[in-house]
C-alpha cells in the first residue's frame, strides 16, 4: 500500500506537466486572424521597390516577358537573381533564376552561357552530379571558361575530391589574376594539411594585389582566418576576422565563421551583437541561439523554437538541404544525440567539408560510437587536415574503439 | 568585374539555404460531394506574382492585402484544379485572414468547391507559381472522415490523385468514438470538473467535517449518480449543438466551463452543496456538452452519417470518462481514511484545481494568455 501515494503524486506531476505542455502547444500555435487595422504592416519586402537593384530587376523582367527567348536577357536576369540569392540567402531567387532560363532548362545541350548558369543553380539545390555534368561539358567546349573551372573546384572541394580540385585550380592559374588562382589553391592546400604554406601564399598575394573589391577581400580574409585557426593561431585568426568584419559589406559566411570562432573561444557574449539583426537567416540564427543558450539569455528559448519550426517546415517539404545545421541544432540545442548523428551521417554522404566532418565527429562522440563516424575519421587521415579541434575530437572518439 | 565576383562566389563554396524556400500550405477537406479548404500563401510570393505593395514603400499592409483579395482569389484558384471522376469541381473563395508562419506573413484564403457527385477519387492539379519559381512547393493536407494524408506538389508532380477510402458506417463509428475518448483524455477541464465532483464521493459530511464512508456501495452509487447525470446532460446539449438547434459563442461556453470547474472544486473546500452533487453534475454537464460540440464541429461532421458520428463521439467520451472513474474510485476508496487523501488530495487537490481553473477563466473571459512557459 505504501506505493499508492507516490504513484498518485507521480500522476499529479504528470498531469501538471501535461497541463504546461498543453498551454505551450496553444501558445506556439498561432491561429489565423484578421488584423485590427488597415495600416498594420504584415510583411517587409527584402528589396524595396525603389531600390536600384529592384528597378534593374523589374526592367529585365519586363524585357524578358516581352521576349522570353531572348537569351542574353534571360542569363543576365538569372545572374542578378543568383547574386541576390547569395547575398540574401533566400532560395526563392534561385527559383526565379531558374524560371528565367525555362526555355533552355531541360535541353540536353543548351548554349554555353545557359549551361554554366544552369550548373550554378543546380549546385545551389545540392544537385552536385547534375551541376558537374553541365560543367564538364562547359569546360570541354570552352577550356578558357574561368567561371566554370572555379565552380568545378568548389564542387570538388565539397565532395572532398582533392585531385580533381587541384586540376581545376591549375586550369584557373592560366586564366585568372594571381589572387584568384592563389586563392583557389590555398583553399585546397589549407584543407589538405598545408595550412601554413597556404596562409603565407594567400596573404602575400593579397598584399601584392591592388584595388581588391571589398567582397573579394572579405572572402580572402575569411579564408586566412580559417588557415590561421588550422595552425592553432587564434590571435592571428581574430585579426583576420576583424579586418574582414570592418569591410563595408555584409557576408553571411564571414559572420557564421566569426561566430563559430567566438563560440569555440568561449566568448558567446560577443556573438550576440554580431548576429542580433540576422534572425531571418537560419544558419546565423543557429549561432545566435547557441550563444544565447551559453549565456542563459531569455531569448534562447524563443529562437530555439523558431529554428525548430523552420526545420519542421523543411521536413514537411522534404528538403534535405539543412542537414548539417539541423544535426548541430539537435546535438547542441536539443540534446537529441541519436537524431543528430543520423542527420550528420546523411549529410556526409553529400557534403564532405571540414565543418561537415566536425558535426559528424561530435555527434559520434556524444553517442560514443566511433564506427558511426568512420568515414570522417578516414577523411581526416587521408586529407591530413590539420584543424586542432577536429583532431582532438577524433582522438577522443578513438578511445571508444575496442 | 562580373566574372571576378562570380568566381568569388564559387570559391565561397556552395551555399547553404539560409532561408526557408517558398511553400504554400493547402488544407482540403472532403465531405460527400463537397470540398472545403484553407490555403496559406506567403505574402512575399503573392507580391512577386501579382503585386501587393501599391504604395511602393516596401511594406505590405493589411489594407493593401485587403484591396487585392479578389486578385489573390482569381490568381490562386486559377492554379488549383480539383476534379472528381473527370468532372471539374469549381472552387470559390470565402473568408480571408492572415497567419504568421516561421518565415513571415501568409494570406489565408478559405474556399469551397462542389463536385457533381460523391467524391471517391479526388484529382488535384497544382500549378501555383510554377512559371515564376519552379522551386516553389505546395504542401497538401487532405482530410476525409478522420483520415488525414499529406502530399507535396511541385512542377514535377503537379497532378496527383487521391483515392478516398470508402468510409463504412462501422469505421466511421469507431473513428469518431476514438476521437471522443481522445478528447476527454486531453480535455483537462472536463477531467478536472469530474474529479472535483468525485473527490468527496468516498467521504461523508458530518457536522461540517468530512469523514471516510464506512462501506463501498454508498460511494459507488454516489459516483454512479454523478457520472450518469453528467453524461445525460452533456449528451443532450452535445446533440442539440451538433445538430445546429442551439449555438452559443465559444468564449462564453469556454468561460462557463472554467467557472464550473472553479465552483465544483471550491465546493469541496467550502461545502455548500453535498448530498445533491448529481444535480450540480447535471446542470454543469449541460454546459460541458457545448464544449464537446465545438470539438466535434472542428472535426467536421459527415453529412451522410451525422447520427453515427454523434453517437460514436458521445460513446467515446463516455468510455474515456469511465476509464478515469474506474481508475479513480478504487484508489480513492482505499485511501479515504488517510491524512494523505483527506488533506493533500482532497483539500490540496481541490484548491489546486480551483486555481488552475480560475486562471483558465480569466484567460478565456479576457482572451489572454497567463499560463505561458
Amino acid at each position: 500500500m505504501r506505493t499508492f501515494p507516490t504513484s498518485i503524486i507521480g500522476t499529479v506531476t504528470d498531469l501538471v506537466r501535461a497541463l504546461a505542455l498543453a498551454s505551450l502547444a496553444v501558445a506556439t500555435h498561432a491561429a489565423p486572424y484578421v488584423p485590427a487595422d488597415d495600416a498594420t504592416v504584415l510583411e517587409r519586402l527584402p528589396v524595396r521597390p525603389g531600390d536600384p537593384v529592384a528597378r534593374d530587376l523589374r526592367r529585365l523582367r519586363v524585357e524578358l516577358t516581352a521576349n522570353p527567348r531572348k537569351r542574353d536577357t534571360a542569363v543576365r536576369l538569372a545572374e542578378r537573381y543568383f547574386t541576390l540569392a547569395s547575398s540574401e540567402g533566400d532560395p526563392r531567387y534561385v527559383g526565379y533564376a531558374q524560371a528565367a532560363l525555362k526555355p533552355w532548362w531541360d535541353l540536353p545541350a543548351p548554349p554555353l552561357d545557359v549551361l554554366v548558369m544552369r550548373a550554378i543553380l543546380k549546385q545551389y539545390s545540392h544537385d552536385f552530379s547534375g551541376a558537374m555534368r553541365d560543367l564538364e561539358v562547359a569546360t570541354r567546349e570552352d577550356p578558357k571558361n574561368a567561371r566554370a573551372w572555379s565552380w568545378r573546384s568548389a564542387i570538388h572541394m565539397v565532395q572532398a575530391d582533392y585531385e580533381k580540385a587541384r586540376e581545376d585550380c591549375l586550369a584557373l592559374q592560366k586564366l585568372e589574376s594571381e589572387l584568384y588562382a592563389v586563392g583557389c589553391m590555398a583553399y585546397l592546400d589549407g584543407t589538405t594539411g598545408k595550412a601554413a604554406a597556404a596562409h603565407g601564399a594567400l596573404s602575400a598575394a593579397l598584399a601584392r594585389s591592388s584595388d581588391v573589391p571589398p567582397d573579394v577581400k572579405v572572402w580572402v580574409l575569411t579564408r586566412l582566418a580559417e588557415l590561421a585557426l588550422r595552425q592553432g593561431d587564434a590571435k592571428r585568426a581574430e585579426e583576420h576576422f576583424r579586418a574582414a568584419y570592418f569591410e563595408p559589406i555584409n557576408d553571411q559566411f564571414l559572420l557564421a565563421a566569426y561566430a563559430d570562432f567566438l563560440l569555440d573561444q568561449g566568448r558567446p557574449e560577443q556573438v550576440i551583437p554580431l548576429l542580433v539583426d540576422w534572425v531571418k537567416s537560419d544558419i546565423l540564427l543557429l549561432r545566435l541561439a547557441l550563444a544565447e543558450r551559453a549565456l542563459k539569455a531569455p531569448k534562447a528559448r524563443e529562437h530555439i523554437e523558431a529554428l525548430k519550426s523552420r526545420f519542421d517546415a523543411a521536413a514537411l517539404r522534404g528538403d534535405k538541404l539543412h542537414q548539417q545545421e539541423e544535426a548541430r541544432f539537435n546535438l547542441s540545442l536539443l540534446g537529441n544525440k541519436e537524431k543528430a548523428l543520423a542527420l550528420a551521417q546523411e549529410n556526409w554522404k553529400l557534403q564532405r567539408e571540414p565543418r561537415d566532418a566536425r558535426v559528424l565527429l561530435e555527434a559520434a562522440l556524444a553517442m560514443k560510437d566511433p564506427t558511426a563516424a568512420q568515414e570522417a575519421l578516414d577523411w581526416l587521415e587521408r586529407s591530413r587536415h590539420e584543424d586542432p579541434g577536429l583532431r582532438l575530437t577524433a582522438e577522443k572518439l578513438k578511445v571508444f574503439k575496442r | 568585374m562580373r566574372t571576378l565576383l562570380a568566381l568569388l562566389l564559387a570559391l565561397a563554396a556552395p551555399l547553404a539555404h539560409a532561408h526557408k524556400p517558398s511553400d504554400s500550405y493547402l488544407a482540403i477537406r472532403v465531405e460527400g460531394p463537397n470540398v472545403s479548404g484553407q490555403w496559406d500563401i506567403a505574402l512575399r510570393d503573392l507580391d512577386f506574382a501579382i503585386g501587393l505593395d501599391d504604395s511602393g514603400d516596401g511594406d505590405i499592409t493589411w489594407g493593401e492585402v485587403k484591396a487585392h483579395h479578389a486578385d489573390i482569389a482569381a490568381y490562386a484558384l486559377a492554379r488549383l484544379k480539383l476534379r472528381s471522376e473527370g468532372a471539374e469541381c469549381p472552387a470559390h473563395a470565402g473568408e480571408f485572414l492572415v497567419d504568421d508562419h516561421s518565415d513571415g506573413a501568409y494570406s489565408v484564403m478559405h474556399f469551397t468547391a462542389s463536385c457533381p457527385a460523391q467524391v471517391t477519387t479526388l484529382e488535384v492539379s497544382y500549378s501555383l507559381f510554377a512559371d515564376l519559381d519552379p522551386q516553389h512547393r505546395g504542401l497538401l493536407r487532405l482530410e476525409h472522415g478522420v483520415a488525414t494524408r499529406t502530399a507535396i506538389f511541385g512542377p514535377e508532380r503537379a497532378t496527383q490523385s487521391f483515392e478516398l477510402a470508402k468510409i463504412s458506417v462501422l469505421t466511421q463509428f469507431v473513428d469518431y468514438g476514438r476521437e471522443g475518448v481522445w478528447h476527454i483524455w486531453i480535455g483537462f477541464d472536463h477531467i478536472l470538473f469530474l474529479l472535483s465532483l468525485l473527490l468527496p464521493a468516498v467521504l461523508v459530511l458530518e457536522g461540517g467535517r468530512w469523514r471516510a464512508v464506512a462501506r463501498f456501495p454508498p460511494a459507488f452509487w454516489d459516483v454512479f449518480k454523478i457520472v450518469t447525470s453528467f453524461t445525460v446532460a452533456h449528451s443532450i446539449t452535445l446533440s442539440l449543438a451538433a445538430l445546429g438547434v442551439i449555438s452559443l459563442p465559444s468564449r462564453l461556453v469556454e468561460s462557463a466551463i472554467a467557472t464550473s470547474v472553479v465552483l465544483a472544486a471550491l465546493n469541496n473546500v467550502f461545502p455548500v452543496v453535498h448530498g445533491r452533487r448529481w444535480m450540480v453534475a447535471f446542470a454543469f454537464g449541460l454546459i460541458h456538452g457545448f464544449g464537446f460540440a465545438s470539438v466535434l464541429r472542428d472535426l467536421g461532421l459527415p453529412q451522410g452519417a451525422l447520427l453515427i458520428a454523434l453517437v460514436g463521439f458521445n460513446l467515446g467520451v463516455e468510455v474515456g470518462q469511465l476509464a478515469i472513474v474506474s481508475a479513480f474510485l478504487p484508489v480513492a476508496y482505499a485511501l479515504r481514511a488517510s491524512w494523505f487523501y483527506r488533506r493533500l488530495v482532497f483539500v490540496g487537490g481541490s484548491i489546486a484545481i480551483a486555481v488552475v481553473a480560475g486562471i483558465w477563466l480569466v484567460e478565456r473571459a479576457f482572451n489572454m494568455k497567463i499560463i505561458t512557459p
